[in-house]
């Protein structure tokens, strides 16, 4: 039997880490008003004879098509068409892909994935076959198996990263990557890739411009920097040079959040995904996804935590291009969801 | 011992110079087409044949652990691919071989064979001119790993100071170059092991010079090794921050200053050699380095360009250069996943 000890060592990593176990009562699941929603079932067609496994990223680009970024064998991102039949496989025994974590389309209708296995933000072109650009470097593989690292995070480095999360761009095709599992912080890079800013360090905090986990990035048409700092269970929002603005805290857990595009009017969703092991009665104040102004007015709510469709079991991220048409991706049922809001 | 050292002193101080040194006009394209469904991954290795054609041996796929009864292996992880004179695929060479596991360097010999140097399975390959037969290995690959390695990681070979009793052992083999007459020279490399060790044609140990050290007879870790026409031996060791030059019995003769951290080394053929390296930057740095320096072979610049960055024209830890043309080098780099073919201009800019 042939057995692949790096993914299981990262596999082991994930579950050391500090997951965002302490439910924080979700202060505006009382009061939100419940969405209308449509559940789109089995809108994915695998091929034949092939699977997905945990489904960690989703994004669509300009033509509707969608890319799912999940782990098999080793991480696998596969695109399909807007009628949600598989087209292509992008990245095939690509070295910079071991463990996937999130996929994210820019406005050239690039792809790129965030790979916390092999520590690299990768740059495809929009149909997928060439790199245009990578971020950070897969850990040398010469010194052999090395064992699980104990102890504080060593120091950050500007351009390297330490189980990256997710990836965001500005209007100027600056580059945000929330940098990650061990380290705790979101850095600016220049469009070619040059670094810039960071907030945040290799250690965790609690305080503002301090992060436990920050696990998803995005970035408003202002410039604005919004990001899922999980293991606060909070939002933290900053300015284009990742100084602190506000932080958003009565939605929940923080696993991920999405920003539209579609339209003048930008929405911000956000996931109060159920911590990855169910704890009992997690199901019952977990789950839902939020639909939020830019400033934190919650506007809304929709969905609920469940192993079977179209129940969430741990999203991890999601598309919201359309603001009414949303592709959550669930870690634990390995599986993309479409659902159709205000219907 | 002959030394040289006025030559010593002369190269010193014009390495020295070198902030001063001219900075040479070039262009940069990137020249190789993937095959569909195939990626660039770390640019380790790029070398031209005498037909123009070009190898990539790059780190790609997936290095792989089994776990077996009572040892766990270690196996895949590299490629070698083969492009013609205009950069078109023309084929995969190595696939899935057993000594193929992480890239260091490729080099093309004067009869065309390839030669392969992987780092982790601590072995050259050579293969005949096509590709399609292994006409000799150096070096065994480890039979099983360690999990967890230890600390202190049982020399795979080679890792005794100068000449030990593994001397046909490479620990981290870096790179391969001949001398006019085919003997073989190793760096090894950029492990445990640091030394450069001689052999004859035919494989058979002669010498091996060097131990970890920064005195003139040790290396912090020989990365890069080329011989030049008179069968001068160029070792880059950027952990010292300079190229050690011996002589064919690898007896020291001089060192080369002051163009950074020289990590690949080219040596031009024809009646005028040049000696081309890199300050590579680190890969967690690109605010640093990058410059390829142009040498003559007494270590004076003759030139430079380029600085890190992920521009076209800028390099990303650049781990080998071919320039069997001087004026057209192939630059692999291990931070940006590509392969950039650089045309020098013959006249300097204004």
């Amino acid at each position: 039997m042939k057995k692949y000890l790096t993914s299981a060592l990262a596999a082991g990593l994930v579950l050391c880490a500090p997951a965002a176990r302490s439910q924080q009562a979700a202060t505006a699941e009382a009061t939100a008003p419940n969405l209308n929603y449509q559940a789109v079932p089995n809108f994915f067609k695998s091929p034949p004879g092939d699977y997905m496994g945990e489904t960690q990223g989703v994004a669509t680009n300009s033509k509707g098509d969608i890319f799912i970024f999940f782990r098999g064998e080793h991480s696998r991102l596969w695109e399909f068409d807007p009628s949600g039949n598989f087209i292509r496989e992008i990245g095939k025994n690509f070295y910079g892909f071991l463990f996937a974590h999130s996929v994210r389309v820019d406005v050239h209708d690039n792809i790129w994935a965030v790979d916390e296995g092999a520590n690299l933000v990768t740059e495809f072109s929009p149909d997928g076959s060439k790199i245009l650009m990578v971020l950070g470097h897969r850990p040398k593989v010469t010194d052999g198996a090395v064992a699980t690292p104990r102890g504080p995070n060593p120091p950050d480095a500007n351009y390297t990263f330490c189980r990256p999360t997710d990836v965001g761009w500005d209007q100027q095709g600056n580059i945000f990557v929330a940098d990650g599992y061990c380290n705790n912080r979101v850095v600016k890079y220049s469009p070619d890739g040059r670094f810039l800013a960071k907030v945040g360090g290799n250690l965790p905090g609690k305080g503002n411009e301090e992060f436990s986990l920050p696990h998803a990035v995005q970035v408003d048409r202002q410039g604005n920097v919004y990001v899922a700092d999980r293991g606060n269970n909070r939002y933290q929002v900053f300015d284009n040079n990742l100084k602190f603005k506000a932080s958003y805290t009565n939605v929940g857990t923080a696993w991920t959040d999405c920003i539209s595009t579609d339209g003048d009017h930008q929405y911000l969703f956000v996931s109060n995904s159920n911590p990855n092991d169910n704890p009992p009665g997690s199901w019952a104040k977990t789950g839902q996804i939020y639909k939020m102004e830019l400033d934190g007015t919650v506007l809304g709510k929709f969905g609920h935590a469940g192993k079977l469709a179209p129940g969430f079991q741990v999203v991890h991220m999601m598309d919201c291009r359309n603001p009414n048409t949303l592709f959550p991706g669930e870690i634990e049922s390995w599986r993309v969801q479409k659902f159709v809001l205000g219907k | 011992m002959t030394r040289f050292l006025p030559a010593l002193l002369a190269a010193t101080m014009l390495g020295g110079l070198s902030a001063a040194a001219q900075d040479l006009s070039f262009s940069a394209s990137e020249p190789l087409q993937m095959p569909k469904d195939t990626y660039f991954g770390e640019a380790a290795g790029v070398a031209t044949n005498s037909k123009g054609d070009i190898f990539l041996f790059q780190r790609s796929g997936q290095p792989t652990v089994s776990l077996g009864g009572s040892r766990a292996f270690a196996h895949t992880g590299a490629q070698m691919l083969k492009f013609n004179s205009s950069g078109k695929y023309t084929g995969e060479i190595g696939k899935n071989l057993y000594g193929f596991l992480v890239p260091q360097s490729v080099r093309i010999d004067a009869k065309d064979n390839i030669w392969a140097v992987d780092n982790y399975s601590g072995m050259l390959m050579e293969f005949d001119p096509t590709g399609s037969k292994i006409l000799m290995t150096m070096g065994r690959k480890p039979e099983s790993i360690d999990i967890p390695e230890g600390p202190a990681r049982a020399p795979r070979g080679g890792a005794l100071p100068g000449a030990g009793a593994q001397q046909d052992l490479f620990d981290s083999a870096a790179d391969v170059a001949w001398d006019a007459q085919g003997n073989i020279f190793v760096a090894d490399g950029v492990g445990n092991s640091a030394r450069v060790a001689k052999f004859t044609p035919d494989g058979v140990f002669v010498k091996s010079f060097g131990s970890k050290g920064a005195d003139n007879d040790k290396f912090a870790g020989p990365s890069s090794v080329q011989v030049d026409a008179s069968g001068n031996v160029y070792v880059a060791d950027p952990g010292n921050h300079r190229i050690q030059v011996l002589d064919n019995n690898l007896n020291y003769k001089s060192s080369i200053t002051g163009v950074g951290d020289p990590s690949a080394l080219c040596i031009s053929p024809g009646a005028h050699q040049y000696l081309y390296t890199s300050d590579s930057n680190p890969v967690d740095n690109l605010d640093k380095g990058g410059t390829i320096y142009k040498l003559e072979l007494s270590g004076s610049v003759a030139g430079k360009f380029g600085h890190a960055g992920k521009k076209p024209g800028e390099f990303g830890t650049v781990n080998e250069i071919d320039c069997r043309n001087p004026n057209t080098l192939y630059v692999g780099e291990i931070g940006n996943y590509r392969v950039q073919k650089i045309t020098l201009r013959s006249a300097p800019p204004a």
